[in-house]
């Protein structure tokens, strides 16, 4: 009997083995365009970096303004929207649903500006809410084409998930939340303060590290999750609660009184946050690339969605570079060369995105901070678009 | 003469009577310590019930569900097209209130316990804001109409009664695609891609295909597992032993990540299929050891006397087995449809948005962070209550089948 049930068990695994097998064979032939043709490049994509300044560099080889052939580009054209993962799990400021359905929030917006760049219409998109866990999958096996959710870019995701992340878009990083009425302004007011913080984490290490390093004193209150370390800090057990400053944002919607309670312009750990695209098409990732620099360099300019058009009719040779109105930049990278034009007609410069969702009109009020221009001593910085 | 003598012995035995008064003082107030217990308690429970009404009344988040009823209903569903789950729910309550009106009894209850419930949220949609280009009707004029559908066709059903009976069984069992293909669009209606799905209707669309496509799936299951064919037993005891060896959240990421993987074309398989999928396969498994239990229930000389009577295995299991079967596990089936329906919120690691997720979402919306408290207390109160509302309803539906089932077996 005990034979039998081998016998059984063996004959499945090897017919589930042979039709598993039959389907992988068959994965290129019938899709050619589809991510399974790119997934065996991905062992050897080293070369891909490499090959991406190239493709910038020399504009002028390809005179042409259209998209590569079988590329990502073509394939959004040719599906006519935008496919744009986002977080599901609502992130004030960043990504949440309005009343009337609409998607709303900093990383929606840049969803928006690549849309604005490829249609001319920032609706042409499919928004696509992600877990945490399946976000990187899904970018993987090409069921979006971009990823804009508040994701670190990291050597290791970077490398071992074949991604590639395109600029940051925001200097996320460790935060410090204090009652209003505390006075506390820095962190040097802190000295000697109590902190909530949760267990376990790279947050609870850099605040010892911060706080060495000054010369500081402070009482650590630790607890083994997030929720009872801002319920504690609720509560009023701690002088501060540290954690990113994205998630102190939405923490802050459910503490008793939001309106009692600020973030410090202090940041105490590296979390930068961008778009990611899926390694093995050098020119759809340059495309995001230069669709993020376009909104740092659009503030530079000074250019918004209100002046636009005073702009449209400059005579700064590099301005009118910028808008598309001379040269052919965009080709290389196969977007229209008003691009610029388009992302800020409909979505608008990087100080507008912020403050739109974040800035100082939003509850949040958050401070630019390193989210600034290099002029403003910041840390964004757009490539001369020449 | 003499049956009237022998009337009073078949009477049932006094019921004891007494007062309200005697009945605290026996309960309640026996003893000096049952007395200070007492009195603890209703302090306690009268301080609870009056902080929690009066926090009822004074919580400043409740505009927060209201205002985003639509969020929770069907997430974001195009305005313009939301005439359709309107077309679906009424098509269904049509449905509903002609077999009220046919079969009576629980169908009725339920039928009614809707249409009160319309008429009631009907009062309360006054408040709700109109969406910006909305074609579809206004919230309280919808329920209105839903409430007046059940009552009107449960009437008319009333009169035509057995002439529509089996029209009305073949109506149900198309109205699943029918429901489909209004929502989905298709068949010269524009097509509404499932991925704008979520809230209430999502969650109520994966309770209903899990419910109504493992049903069958699992009663396979379960009678393959019990047949002779030792391939067949195999299968199912394999299939069976595998899916309920793993959690839920497993076979959904399964069926979210892996799919994608192994098939050519990732992007063709629709999400919400992928948790169809996964959501069915699960639940199938569960109900087939239910329903297993339910066949090995059913007494050897049940089959033998079929088979004496001349009846082949398919007559046997389809008349004789399989109806007591299943009849005998009806509570076990609607406990596990309720935890089903409840389940379906862990759609929500896989990116799809549905009751829970869009609650969690409304939280999160920018425009109550002056709200003291935030408003997550108030809207998942709101959520509760609307789980609640389903989850109750199947059970008290179970309730009375299996009272009906005690009834006709004596």
């Amino acid at each position: 009997m005990r034979k039998h049930i081998i016998l059984v068990l063996a004959g499945i695994l090897s017919f589930v083995l042979a039709a598993c097998g039959g389907q992988a064979q068959q994965a290129p032939t019938t899709a050619p365009a589809q991510p399974a043709t790119t997934a065996p490049e991905q062992p050897t994509a080293a070369p891909a970096p490499t090959a991406a300044p190239a493709a910038t560099s020399a504009p002028a080889g390809g005179t042409s303004a259209q998209p590569a052939a079988g590329g990502v580009i073509e394939r959004i054209l040719s599906r006519g929207r935008l496919i744009c993962g986002v977080n599901n799990n609502p992130l004030p400021g960043f990504a949440s649903v309005d009343s009337a359905g609409v998607y709303r929030g900093f990383d929606i917006d840049f969803c928006r500006a690549v849309a604005a760049a490829l249609f001319d219409d920032p609706t042409k998109i499919d928004f696509r809410p992600l877990s945490a866990q399946e976000r990187f999958t899904a970018l993987q096996s090409g069921e979006i084409d971009v990823l804009i959710r508040n994701s670190t870019w990291t050597l290791g995701r970077d490398g071992a998930l074949g991604l590639d992340w395109a600029p940051t878009t925001f200097y996320d990083g460790q935060g410090m939340m204090v009652r209003k009425d505390s006075g506390i302004e820095t962190l040097e007011d802190m000295n000697g303060a109590t902190i909530c913080v949760q267990t376990g984490t790279t947050t609870e290490l850099n605040l010892a590290d911060q706080f060495r390093a000054r010369g500081l004193t402070f009482t650590p209150v630790v607890f083994p999750d997030g929720d009872s370390t801002r319920a504690a800090y609720d509560a009023g057990q701690c002088d501060g609660f540290t954690t990113d400053k994205s998630g102190l944002i939405s923490s802050l919607t459910l503490l008793s009184n939001p309106g009692d309670h600020k973030i410090l312009d202090v940041t105490m750990s590296k979390e930068p946050l961008g778009p990611a695209v899926r390694q093995g098409d050098p020119q759809w990732f340059d495309a995001v690339r230069w669709i993020v620099f376009a909104t740092f360099q659009a503030e530079e300019y000074g250019i918004t969605s209100q002046n636009l058009d005073q702009f449209l009719n400059s005579d700064v040779p590099e301005i009118r570079r910028f808008l598309g109105l001379e040269g052919e930049l965009g080709a290389g990278i196969g977007l229209p060369n008003d691009f610029a034009v388009r992302i800020i007609r409909h979505v608008g410069n990087y100080a507008e995105i912020y403050n739109r969702n974040l800035g100082p009109d939003t509850p949040f009020n958050l401070p630019r901070g390193l989210n600034a221009l290099y002029t403003d001593g910041g840390l964004l910085y757009s490539p001369p678009f020449r | 003469m003499a049956t009237e003598v022998s009337r009073p012995s078949s009477r049932r035995a006094p019921r004891q009577q007494i007062g309200l008064i005697e009945w605290l003082r026996k309960n309640l107030f026996s003893t000096w310590y049952n007395v200070i217990i007492t009195l603890v308690l209703l302090y306690v429970i009268f301080q609870a019930v009056t902080s929690f009404v009066s926090w009822m009344i004074t919580a400043p988040g409740w505009p927060a569900a209201f205002t985003n009823i639509k969020l929770l209903l069907t997430w974001t569903y195009p305005v313009e097209h939301l005439w359709r789950p309107q077309a679906v729910t009424g098509l269904v309550f049509l449905l509903l209130g002609l077999s009220s009106g046919v079969w009576g009894g629980i169908v009725r209850m339920v039928t009614f316990g809707a249409a009160a419930i319309s008429a009631g949220l009907g009062v309360v949609a006054f408040t709700f804001p109109d969406l910006p280009g909305q074609t579809s009707l206004p919230g309280w004029l919808f329920l209105f109409l839903c409430a007046g559908l059940l009552i009107g066709s449960d009437q008319l059903a009333l009169r035509l009664r057995d002439r529509i009976r089996w029209p009305l069984i073949i109506a149900w069992l198309l109205s699943y695609p029918a429901a489909i293909v209004i929502l989905r669009g298709g068949f010269g209606l524009p097509v509404v891609e499932t991925k704008l799905w979520g809230g209430l209707m999502l969650t109520l669309l994966l309770a209903i295909s899990g419910i109504v496509l493992s049903f069958p799936l699992g009663v396979l299951l379960a009678l393959g597992r019990r047949s002779t064919l030792p391939v067949i037993r195999m299968f199912c005891v394999l299939y069976i032993e595998l899916i309920r060896g793993v959690p839920l959240v497993t076979v959904l990421f399964m069926g979210a990540l892996l799919l994608p993987l192994f098939l050519p074309g990732g992007e063709s398989i629709d999400a919400l299929v992928r948790a169809i999928v996964a959501i069915t396969l699960f639940s199938a498994a569960y109900l087939a050891e239910n329903v297993r239990g339910g066949l090995q229930s059913i007494p050897k000389g049940q089959i033998e006397a079929a088979r004496a009577l001349g009846l082949n295995v398919f007559q046997t299991t389809l008349l004789i087995t399989l109806p007591q079967a299943l009849r005998a596990v009806v509570p076990v089936l609607v406990g596990q449809f309720i935890a089903l329906f409840k389940d379906t919120s862990l759609v929500v690691i896989i990116g799809l948005v549905d009751l829970l997720g869009a609650a969690q979402n409304i939280v999160g919306q920018p425009q109550w962070l002056g709200t003291p408290g935030g408003v997550w207390r108030e809207t998942f109160l709101v959520i509760a209550a609307i789980y609640w509302v389903f989850s109750f309803t199947m059970s008290r539906i179970s309730k009375r089948i299996e009272d009906q089932i005690a009834r006709s077996r004596h």
